[in-house]
């Protein structure tokens, strides 16, 4: 913070609401001239909410934004936010079929005379900041590092005094990175504030000379990282006391039950999947060869960040997406890639990571929607089926979930989000598969359900010998796990086989993060050699 | 989902219905029971019409004192039931979130198809001389091939349906005035011309053919697992993967449903004026009509809602719009405009009597 003058980027007080939920509260924030600053926080701690207030996207139900002193624009007015702050977003905003020149000066042309004079400008910005895209070039064409280059570029022709990089390096490879790096450092050298997001502490301990972060909508820490160590930013991201508290108002039952079944009986060794050296190109987060196995009557977590393909792998060994290469078996037989049917009746089950997309239909029944798995089952050898069977089918089902509807025919439509997420578990549930890919099954769903659905889960596997692979970037998901596997960048990176696992040292493994040496990531690649980070 | 029987024959499959329910005695009793339970909801919603209809009737029978006998019904049923049938293939592939507008071409080709194999060379036949029974089988046979082409185009081609259709419109049309000339089929065979001239009493063949059509289409929607299988596709398709049924296999299979069922249509008609025209079906342009009544009967475009009582309303609708602007002798130049007006009334009064019309809960 300088401490001459007003800083370029203030932020007082700013509260946002979306509902009945404060994704906001109370948050202050400052950024100067020349300073790059790390915004650090968990999925849900109102990230994206403070970017939207700042790109002037958003308006904020109270607070200030000042720069250099004085109000913000008024929210909407994109033009004249833009010479102030320019935000670089995790999707690109990039126009494919235009040419770099044109997407810099894209929403600006009118100041712009002629062809040669934008061409001209954008080789202008380019050499200024040591930049090399040849301004005719169509965007389509670059990579995804360069058309983040274009949109810094368009920031910096607005002549925007403060750049906002919202997880820049999750499409990222790890050269790109560094040279990425190199280009934040040319800003800030150039008086040009940053104010950096990211998921990766590593990169923030790099690039960033402070750090603010973010825990349920409040700005918990404002510091120089100097002062800092990896352990004390992990600790205010998770709030250790919350921790606690979350575990004892629910969770608990379901997080005492490994230990629980370890004695009952051990996992048996025959595998129900085996997946080889799977690898995809999705654009969700790519995967480049991960080998795991789940055994009968197991429950696997697999976690990491958001791009790091926790969904990814899910979604493949379902079969609800292609992959590239790699194999998936299932009790030894090979499951076809990208089919859905043929792996619902080869025995898995899937839980999609969002409901509303893939969950549930949702103007049918209640009763309908849960047996749609197993409407083979349910029909006469005419293929009818009989509307009471059907029900009857789905009540055991339903009950167990402790689904709330008012009957089997009610749409799911109509239900709350909880009960439409228990729609969808009790969907699969139904089929009785071998093994069940559920992605962040809890996702969205008050305390109290979420014991309910992962308790059901862990009895699947405990009752039945289903195996179960939990693929959750929500930590408190995995406490029904024998293990969990630690994802980064689309490699295994780390396994954890001792439950109950420790919460820090997970987050600290899909950070990327081993031991404490914290250039140790970036040094070196993360290799297919498990166990390393279980201190 | 698998399914032995595929949704390209929903009559054969869902026949047994009727077979199988004196043996299993709970089968109708459960029918019926969930009915009444869900008739409260329901069928108010699937009545939604009766208002326009009943009042249709009244201005009919003021208007005109011919409206109210047997044979002019007996006329109206004659005239709607070919249209009728091809509304039921079209809200099939409307509830499964598709569109086929070529159903009109279909209409008119495959009659054409069949009648030019069957007649003579002297009536613009192509000399073949085909048995009249087996005409029908080509006539089927050529609805099936186009809804194949349609449903592969679509689904494994992933093209647009709208544009894909109305290409394959303009196509078939061109095909079914190339291969006669533009010349008109006269000299139909009695068997190839039964179904859409023939009368039992008083009441024409077609009609009961069609009314067996709705009926069977729609109980097979109610029950059958293909038929629900429908619903869940068109309501969300991402859903009905997930849940492991084949949402390719059972959209193609339902755009070949459609285009056979626009084929037996086409026969209907054929039959009723005893030629094949080049006009039939994209000269007149009827698909207008079919997407008016299927829509007009609650199946929504965006797939997922509607069933069969609301199609045929929907069709019944239109029937007596069109007889009673007949009978009453309104100016030829005034039909469209009031016909389409009425479309218009009935599709907002259904709206407000009806509210959102939703796929039945069985």
């Amino acid at each position: 913070m300088t401490s001459s003058g007003p800083a370029l980027v203030e932020m007082t007080g700013v509260e946002k609401r979306f509902g009945t939920t404060r994704a906001l509260r109370g948050v202050d924030l400052t950024l100067s001239a020349g300073e790059c600053l790390g915004l650090v926080g968990r999925n849900g701690a109102g990230k994206s909410t403070l970017v939207s207030i700042l790109s002037g996207l958003a308006e904020p139900d109270a607070g200030q934004v000042r720069f250099a002193g004085d109000p913000a624009p008024r929210v909407g007015d994109i033009a004249r936010w833009r010479e102030w702050i320019a935000t670089v977003f995790q999707h690109s905003m990039i126009v494919g079929d235009l040419s770099v020149a044109e997407n810099v000066f894209l929403g600006d042309m009118a100041r712009v005379l002629s062809w040669r004079e934008l061409r001209a400008r954008t080789r202008e910005i380019m050499s200024d900041w040591g930049f090399d895209i040849p301004a005719e070039a169509r965007c389509r064409e670059l990579s995804v590092e360069q058309l983040q280059i274009v949109e810094i570029a368009r920031a910096l022709a607005r002549g925007a005094k403060c750049v906002l990089l919202d997880e820049p390096t999750a499409a990222l490879e790890r050269e790109a990175v560094r040279r990425l790096f190199e280009r934040v450092r040319q800003l800030t050298a150039g008086g040009v504030a940053v104010l950096y997001i990211s998921h990766h502490l590593e990169e923030v301990f790099e690039i960033c000379q402070r750090v603010e972060v973010l825990r349920d909508g409040e700005m918990v820490l404002t510091a120089p990282l100097a002062e800092l160590t990896r352990d004390d930013l992990i600790a205010a991201m998770v709030g250790s006391a919350q921790v606690r508290a979350a575990t004892s108002s629910g969770l608990e039952s379901p997080a005492d039950q490994p230990r629980q079944r370890d004695q009952q009986r051990r996992p048996d060794d025959a595998a129900v999947l085996s997946v080889e050296d799977l690898t995809s190109d999705s654009a969700a987060g790519r995967l480049s060869g991960v080998s795991l196995q789940v055994r009968t009557g197991e429950i696997v977590g697999v976690t990491g960040l958001l791009s790091a393909g926790v969904a990814t792998i899910g979604r493949t060994i379902a079969g609800a997406e292609s992959r590239r290469g790699g194999e998936v078996r299932l009790r030894g037989a090979l499951v076809p890639s990208g089919r859905r049917d043929i792996a619902e009746r080869a025995g898995i089950g899937y839980i999609p990571e969002d409901r509303r997309t893939e969950g549930f239909v949702p103007h049918l029944g209640v009763a309908e929607n849960t047996t749609m798995t197993i409407m083979d089952r349910l029909s006469d050898r005419f293929g009818l089926v009989r509307p009471g069977r059907r029900a009857a089918a789905a009540a055991p089902i339903t009950a167990r979930l402790s689904l709330v509807s008012s009957g089997p025919g009610q749409p799911v439509e109509e239900l709350s989000g909880g009960n439409q997420q228990k729609v969808t578990v009790a969907r699969t549930l139904a089929h009785e598969p071998a093994l069940i890919v559920a992605i962040t099954p809890t996702r969205g769903v008050d305390v109290a359900s979420k014991a309910l659905l992962l308790d059901s889960l862990a009895d699947v596997a405990r009752s039945r010998g289903a195996g179960v692979l939990l693929c959750s970037d929500e930590l408190s998901d995995l406490v029904i796990c024998d293990r969990v596997i630690v994802l980064v960048r689309g490699q295994v990176f780390a396994e954890f086989t001792e439950p109950p696992f420790d919460r820090d040292e997970l987050i600290v493994a899909t950070e990327g993060l081993s031991g404490s040496n914290l250039d140790a990531a970036y040094d070196t690649p993360p290799d297919d050699t498990p166990k390393e980070a279980a201190e | 989902m698998t399914s032995e029987s595929t949704p390209d024959e929903p009559a054969g499959a869902a026949l047994p219905a009727s077979r199988s329910q004196p043996a299993t005695l709970p089968l109708g009793g459960a029918v019926i029971a969930s009915w009444l339970r869900s008739a409260n909801v329901s069928v108010l919603r699937e009545v939604a019409l009766l208002p326009v209809l009943a009042l249709l009737l009244i201005v009919g029978t003021v208007r005109s004192p011919v409206f109210l006998t047997v044979s002019n019904f007996s006329g109206i049923g004659e005239q709607s039931s070919a249209l009728g049938v091809v509304v039921v293939g079209e809200s099939l592939i409307l509830m499964i979130g598709g569109m086929d507008l070529s159903l009109e071409s279909t209409y008119g080709l495959a009659p054409m198809v069949a009648a030019w194999l069957i007649v003579p060379v002297a009536a613009y036949g192509n000399g073949l001389d085909l048995n009249p029974y087996l005409g029908i089988l080509v006539l089927i046979a050529v609805g099936a091939a186009i809804g194949l082409l349609n449903g592969l185009l679509i689904v494994k081609g992933r093209l647009n349906g709208f544009i894909v259709t109305l290409g394959m419109t303009i196509v078939l049309a061109g095909l079914q005035n190339g291969i006669v000339k533009a010349q008109s089929l006269f000299n139909l065979p009695p068997a190839f011309g039964y179904l859409g001239s023939a009368q039992w009493g008083q009441v024409p063949v077609s009609l009961v053919v069609a009314v067996i059509i709705f009926a069977v289409v729609g109980l097979f929607l109610r029950y059958h697992r293909t038929g629900r299988a429908i619903y869940a596709v068109g309501g969300n398709p991402a859903a009905a993967r997930a849940a492991g049924i084949k949402v390719d296999r059972l959209k193609i299979g339902v755009y070949v449903a459609g285009s056979v069922l626009a084929a037996i249509g086409g026969l209907m008609e054929a039959g009723r004026v005893s030629a094949v025209t080049g006009q039939q079906g994209y000269g007149e342009g009827i698909i207008f009509s079919v997407f008016a009544a299927a829509v007009i009967g609650g199946v929504s475009l965006k797939g997922g809602r509607g069933n069969m009582i609301g199609a045929a309303s929907g069709v019944i609708l239109l029937g007596l719009v069109q007889n009673i602007l007949t009978l009453t002798n309104v100016s030829n130049y005034w039909i469209e405009a009031i016909d389409g007006g009425v479309i218009l009334f009935a599709l907002f009064l259904a709206r407000v009597v009806g509210g959102e019309s939703t796929a039945e809960s069985a």
